[in-house]
């Protein structure tokens, strides 16, 4: 890995609140786990920043060695890395996704 | 891949452990009862697992839905 995409990926989760590493756009989603993963914080309202990592393949591999973490979706919040969709869901269930994603961009 | 497969690669890092796994190929289910879970994250605990998958994680396996529960979580 080298260090300029590094450095790259941590500037993206330390400028952004809540970023999700996905394969495809909030929009068009291109996997039914990044497409989860996704619905949730837009069911919560909250400003989020996604990456579509199928646009950059470097980042895509990259990110899994960044996080220790071998698949995609990523979610970071301030910084840390959260978990992928399963997480994501299992958080959503207990309430504390929400709780952490709304007082992320209450700032 | 198979069920079986995931079972014996988790069983190995969870000796005495209550593993069970499901799954049509590409996308598996698991269930994880372990003490070596006590007073640690969810996070920690499906890292665990991964860790204990390798590196078929990345390729043969698509999507792992797990559920890491301590003894005491499994029988509550």
């Amino acid at each position: 890995m080298s260090e300029d995409i590094v450095s790259k990926i941590q500037s993206q989760i330390n400028e952004n609140d809540i970023i999700i590493y996905m394969k495809g756009t909030p929009e068009m989603p291109q996997c039914g786990f990044s497409a989860q993963t996704v619905g949730l914080f837009k069911s919560y309202g909250v400003p989020f920043t996604s990456v579509d990592v199928l646009e950059d393949p470097e980042i895509r591999q990259s990110i899994k060695e960044f996080s220790n973490w071998p698949t995609i979706p990523q979610v970071y919040i301030k910084g840390q890395f959260v978990g992928g969709c399963d997480i994501c869901n299992e958080m959503h269930a207990s309430g504390e996704l929400e709780k952490m994603a709304k007082s992320a961009v209450a700032g | 891949m198979e069920p079986e497969d995931i079972k014996r690669m988790i069983e190995d890092a969870f000796p005495q452990d209550t593993v069970e796994v499901e799954g049509d190929g590409q996308h598996f289910q698991a269930l994880v009862v372990s003490s070596q879970f006590e007073g640690k994250g969810l996070l920690e605990r499906h890292k665990m697992v991964y860790a204990a998958l390798g590196e078929n994680m990345a390729e043969r396996i698509h999507a792992l839905s797990l559920k890491t529960l301590t003894p005491e979580q499994w029988e509550g």
